[in-house]
């Protein structure tokens, strides 16, 4: 079986934060990090694999330090990484990306599953994988918890709904998003971190995966932010001082309203 | 020569008919469905995305790229209309629905255009009027046993031919399991901008351009966005945050059933089972009061003892990470970056610390009570209301309290 995982370098949500005078974004400090959910792809990828044969290539769309989160993939099981990299994906939207990432797939030739993480954690918007799945035209579903069984051309998930679970049959190849609770992942191996540290990251640009100009980057993208700014604070707290029944009772006092 | 070709911005994608020579291969190679050969030349659809596919394997060389001199705009004014999408599973319409009627209302209003909703799945036609008496003009209702199962593909089918057929300017879906799924497909398809869980729309009068404002890096920055160029403009948005309107039973609306082509029905996807889950049915993203227990109620039995509360509050379990990989309680109910957002009128959280990771999925809320016995846990920064205490002393007194003062 042909894996492909796509993998986001992100910046770590809990470093993020606006410059209050200049209203952009202060990355110095921020520490770069596996998109958690993407983690999980990898882990359910290199199990498939261990079980079914084939394959494992990591695929990530970003700056050339990205070329770290693919390394640290390959430690982790993976067999090989693509990084997508060129000044002209800057300021790609979801649909630039799943555009990207398509014409890379393309580039590499078959694949049988490609397995991407629920959402990024920076963006949140969960639309990469279902747009490169129409984009190549294969089936998908998404948030898948659990894969129950997988053949040489089917796979049975269990697709998350806001009510409980679908147990879904889809044919090969196929796309999946994956949430954590697919699986536990495994930390590096001895061996891995060896291999990771020697192992040649294929590198390709806009022009070696036949990308159109129009389609990606910033003229690509349909979404533009106009506007980014603080959320708004939440207003003056109050703690409680007192026995715990005074506490208590303060409390169901300024309850009220949702009684 | 006979051209015929589509427009999405720099670029257009140009048929010559005397060269073609209908062999097809285009079709297949279109990734979107596009181009299909109509009386011997290939001839180019809405959904074209200027990928170029088609032209790479076009031998004859029929098929060419031509550039224009400056990035034009699609005829955004032959987009109109507001659009919701209105979700429904297991008999029910889902409540975030009716909010996006209210919101879509407004946004109708302001613009001087119709709101419309489509309801897509199995025995929905006596579901109509209720979307009308909830704010829609019109509702377009896609029953068919195909549609019993949400499927990815058949859904966003036909979701897609509509919005190519009906051309709205703006289509709004809930950001719920379904409609983060369907939606990205649709718009990628259609080349359309879409914005992920919105909190915040508007739409500017005179331009039609929504106005798409939501959380970015966990809610610790704030974003609005536009899409200036294409139309439709889609956006999911998160539960709770828009407000339905109050059911008129005398609203005046009309009910279009729609009739789809078999083929657009089919599906690789098979749906084998449903389990709903077995602990509670229901979704925290759309519940007022939510009672969440963290680390600190120490096993499964805390959350014995924070369901009282709950059930005193009408309430549901909420829980943050460690509590869940403890396995006290199941992933569904997990609340924060690896979990769900939420923003209940009234989050009340027991035990929990409060890490970023946490509150980044629940500090939209509108009230934050926090029980910790950490004075210093970070709980205590977003919260409105804290009690500095054993958890297992105040929780009990609450419930209490609480019962007393409902009576």
């Amino acid at each position: 079986m042909k894996i492909i995982v796509c993998i986001k370098q992100v910046p770590d949500a809990k470093d993020v934060r606006l410059d209050p005078k200049t209203n952009t974004m202060a990355r110095e400090g921020v520490e770069s990090i596996m998109n958690p959910f993407d983690r999980h792809a990898l882990e359910e990828a290199v199990r498939l694999k261990e079980e079914h044969g084939g394959t494992v290539t990591v695929l990530s769309m970003g700056p050339p330090q990205a070329e770290d989160v693919l390394r640290e993939a390959i430690a982790c099981g993976a067999d090989s990484g693509v990084l997508v990299s060129d000044r002209a994906f800057a300021g790609a939207d979801t649909w630039a990306t799943s555009y990207t990432l398509a014409k890379a797939i393309e580039t590499i030739g078959d694949v049988d599953l490609i397995l991407c993480g629920k959402q990024a954690i920076d963006g949140d918007t969960a639309q990469v994988g279902p747009g490169l799945a129409s984009r190549m035209g294969k089936p998908y579903v998404t948030c898948v918890q659990k894969t129950r069984e997988a053949g040489p051309d089917y796979i049975i998930v269990e697709r998350m709904m806001d009510d409980g679970y679908d147990v879904v049959r889809l044919p090969l190849p196929a796309l999946l998003t994956v949430v954590k609770d697919i699986n536990e992942p495994r930390v590096p191996s001895l061996k891995g971190k060896m291999r990771a540290k020697k192992v040649k990251i294929q590198k390709l640009t806009a022009a070696d995966i036949g990308a159109e100009e129009q389609c990606i980057g910033l003229a690509g993208s349909p979404t533009q932010v106009v506007q980014v700014f603080s959320p708004e604070p939440r207003g003056d707290r109050e703690i409680f001082t007192g026995s715990v029944e005074e506490q208590v009772d303060q409390l169901v006092q300024r309850l009220k309203i949702y009684l | 020569m006979p051209v015929s070709g589509t427009d999405l911005g720099a670029d257009m994608l140009i048929v010559d008919c005397d060269k073609c020579i209908g062999c097809g291969v285009c079709e297949e190679d279109c990734p979107f469905g596009a181009i299909s050969v109509e009386n011997g030349c290939a001839v180019v659809g809405d959904s074209c995305t200027l990928c170029g596919a088609c032209v790479e394997g076009c031998e004859p060389g029929a098929l060419f790229m031509e550039e224009t001199e400056k990035r034009q705009t699609l005829d955004l004014d032959s987009w109109s209309g507001i659009w919701v999408f209105a979700e429904f599973r297991h008999g029910i319409i889902a409540q975030v629905s009716f909010e996006l009627l209210g919101i879509g209302r407004t946004l109708a209003d302001e613009r001087g255009v119709s709101l419309s909703t489509v309801l897509i799945g199995k025995g929905v036609d006596a579901y109509g009027d209720q979307l009308i008496a909830a704010g829609a003009d019109i509702v377009y209702l896609v029953d068919d046993p195909a549609l019993d199962q949400y499927r990815e593909d058949v859904y966003g089918n036909v979701l897609a031919q509509l919005i190519r057929e009906k051309k709205p300017e703006v289509v709004l879906a809930g950001a719920t399991a379904i409609g983060r799924s369907v939606i990205p497909q649709v718009a990628t398809v259609l080349g359309a901008g879409l914005t992920a869980d919105c909190t915040k729309l508007a739409i500017r009068k005179d331009d039609g351009m929504l106005l798409q404002t939501r959380p970015a890096f966990g809610g610790n920055i704030m974003a609005t966005i536009e899409c200036p160029h294409s139309r439709p403009q889609m956006a999911t948005v998160r539960p709770k945050v828009m407000t339905p309107l109050d059911p008129d039973p005398d609203r005046v609306g009309e009910v279009v059933r729609i009739e789809v082509e078999n083929k657009i029905l089919e599906s690789g996807i098979e749906v084998l089972e449903t389990v709903l889950s077995e602990q509670e049915q229901v979704n925290i993203q759309e519940i007022d009061v939510l009672i969440a227990g963290g680390r600190g109620l120490e096993n499964e039995k805390g959350f014995d003892l924070i369901r009282e509360l709950a059930d005193e509050l009408g309430g549901a379990l909420a829980a943050s990470r460690a509590a869940v990989d403890a396995g006290w309680i199941s992933y569904p109910h997990q609340v924060g970056q690896t979990g769900k957002t939420v923003c209940p009128k009234l989050y009340i959280a027991c035990g929990i610390s409060g890490a970023i990771q946490h509150a980044v999925g629940m500090q939209s809320a509108e009230t934050v009570v926090a029980i910790n016995r950490d004075e210093k846990a970070p709980i205590f920064d977003i919260a409105t209301y804290g009690i500095v205490g054993d958890l297992f002393e105040v929780v009990p007194v609450l419930a209490k309290r609480i019962k007393e003062a409902r009576k």
